[in-house]
């Protein structure tokens, strides 16, 4: 058996990335373990999608090393490649053919002889919920349904490693969840995932472990759970007020372990939020509203760079 | 190598719907040009044109010189747009270099393509001159590799071009300033020899003169047009494999940064 059993299935250090003088990606490290839901976690520029394709060896490695399924993406592109699903960030299905042909060419190119192709190409229609459409030719689809294709297309070669490049950017919340609840049942089948995302809550539903990346370093690692209990407290407190810009001027001093000021709003980061709530209501602090909610990793992230996930 | 085929099977799997329009189209090019210029024109300077034509009237010129130039189009065109598509609006190069396929098999699946869309184009041609009796002897049956030759050569330089552009503005000014000149002047029309010294060696130096050449000797069955033969192959052959490399070069820089 080829090295896809072992422990991790993707090691990089100081995996760096340079386009001209422009550093995209900066040193950095991280494994991925098999079975595991890997998340890069960043806003726009991060530097995810370039690290991604160094994993996927569609683009060249500046300098550092990195060894995907055991083997040297510089040497044995071909190779990983074979053994890899990937879903870029923008589909580039073939509108040329029907959904079916779509997957069984996909095949072709990977070598799969005919008669396992039809077979892998009625199963991962089934899977994706497009048997029905698998005559069709591929531009009136929904924006879902040529997600869930590309996914489909991804699994054609049973992938030691499946790459997701923000899969579901750009999709309506119901289709998103139809697209989260399949990955989660991949997931669950085994599949080793690397998704890249800029939605806080697909990171929380998917990934297992992530990093976060920003201005192309890795600025924390950890499941979603250790990284909004490191870098946050459990519960927030946003206040909008009246005059839009507060003028805080330590009013609200002491009241919780953490104030951070938005344009719009100011965060207050505090193990108990109703008692923060009241606290201030005692203060007399003239609050338009207020709303306390749970920890998420747009907190994490907004107190690692000072800046949120999606400007 | 078989793998690159798969690319080839890919264009095959979509041409499989389009072919009977393309077929049309090429049946309907060389008729129309076979009878308004081979005939219509042709009984205007039949007279003259004697002695410079090689003896040959003007339609039995013209017939193989058509062919050759319009394998040399749909050569370049099926170089450009459908290339650039590939690469930029549908990025189907992306989607099939996320699978063992590398950019060198992309290119040589394209010019397999390519020299099968020539193969139907110069067969079906050759069919329409044998209706207007023009071939001397099954000699003629070699025009079709030779057209293929052409064809790959203009093929390989067009791609490389392709692979430079950042939209489709510089086709229009490739078929402009281009194509339409070599179609003109590169011995389809007339012998080059009528035209200023300077000007012929030119001509000479343009691939689509010695894939005229080629095509008009084997289709005439004609020595004296054949003389320079194992030239004009070893030139289309030198230029095919020079853009080839080139092309490569190219297209490799765009697909993988």
């Amino acid at each position: 058996m080829p090295p896809s059993l072992s422990e991790v299935l993707v090691h990089a250090r100081r995996l760096t990335k340079r386009f001209g003088t422009f550093t995209a990606v900066d040193a950095v490290d991280f494994d991925v373990r098999t079975g595991e839901a890997f998340g890069f976690l960043g806003p726009n520029g991060a530097g995810k999608t370039s690290t991604m394709k160094m994993i996927a060896c569609s683009s060249p490695i500046t300098e550092g090393d990195l060894t995907v399924i055991g083997m040297d993406p510089r040497a044995q592109a071909a190779q990983i490649k074979a053994h890899l699903g990937v879903v870029p960030q923008t589909d580039n299905l073939d509108a040329e053919l029907t959904v079916r042909e779509n997957l069984e060419m996909y095949a072709r190119y990977f070598d799969i002889p005919n008669e396992v192709a039809r077979h892998r190409t009625d199963e991962l229609l089934e899977f994706v919920q497009l048997s029905e459409r698998a005559d069709d030719q591929v531009d009136p689809l929904s924006g879902g349904m040529k997600r869930r294709l590309t996914i489909a297309r991804s699994l054609i070669n049973e992938p030691d490693l499946i790459i997701l490049d923000e899969p579901t950017t750009g999709l309506d919340p119901q289709a998103r969840h139809l697209l989260w609840e399949r990955l989660y049942r991949l997931k669950q089948r085994g599949a080793t995932l690397i998704i890249t995302t800029h939605y806080m809550d697909e990171a929380e539903q998917l990934c297992d472990r992530l990093v976060v990346m920003d201005k192309a370093k890795i600025v924390a690692e950890g499941s979603p759970r250790e990284l909004i209990e490191r870098y946050s407290t459990r519960e927030v407190l946003e206040l909008r007020f009246p005059d839009g810009r507060p003028g805080l001027d330590g009013r609200l001093e002491g009241l919780a372990e953490r104030v951070e000021e938005l344009p719009d709003r100011v965060l207050l980061y505090t193990a108990d939020g109703e008692g923060t709530l009241e606290a201030i209501h005692a203060r007399d602090i003239q609050i338009d509203s207020a709303l306390v909610r749970r920890a998420t990793l747009e907190d994490v992230f907004l107190r690692l760079t000072g800046r949120s996930l999606v400007e | 190598m078989t793998i690159a085929a798969r690319v080839l099977q890919r264009n095959l799997l979509v041409y499989r719907r389009t072919w009977r329009g393309s077929l049309f189209g090429s049946f309907m090019t060389p008729l129309l040009y076979l009878t308004a210029m081979g005939l219509g024109l042709g009984s205007l300077i039949a007279t003259r044109g004697g002695a410079v034509l090689g003896g040959y009237d003007y339609l039995h010129f013209l017939g193989p010189g058509i062919l050759a130039a319009s394998c040399m189009q749909s050569a370049v065109f099926e170089s450009t747009f459908p290339i650039m598509g590939k690469i930029m609006w549908r990025r189907n190069y992306e989607a099939m270099l996320a699978t063992p396929l590398e950019v060198g098999h992309l290119l040589i699946g394209e010019l397999l393509w390519i020299a099968f869309r020539v193969l139907s184009i110069s067969s079906v041609f050759l069919v329409i001159l044998t209706v207007f009796g023009i071939p001397r002897s099954p000699l003629a049956l070699l025009a079709v590799p030779a057209a293929i030759l052409t064809g790959l050569a203009f093929s390989a330089a067009v791609i490389g071009f392709a692979a430079t552009q950042r939209n489709d503005a510089g086709f229009s000014w490739m078929f402009r300033f281009v194509v339409n000149p070599l179609f003109l002047f590169s011995g389809t029309f007339f012998p080059i020899t009528q035209l200023p010294e300077p000007v012929q060696w030119v001509a000479a130096a343009t691939p689509l003169y010695h894939g005229v050449s080629l095509v008009r000797g084997t289709i005439l069955n004609d020595a004296a047009i054949l003389s320079g033969w194992p030239l004009h192959v070893a030139y289309l052959l030198a230029f095919f494999g020079v853009a080839a490399v080139i092309a490569h070069q190219l297209l490799r820089r765009r697909l993988v940064k």
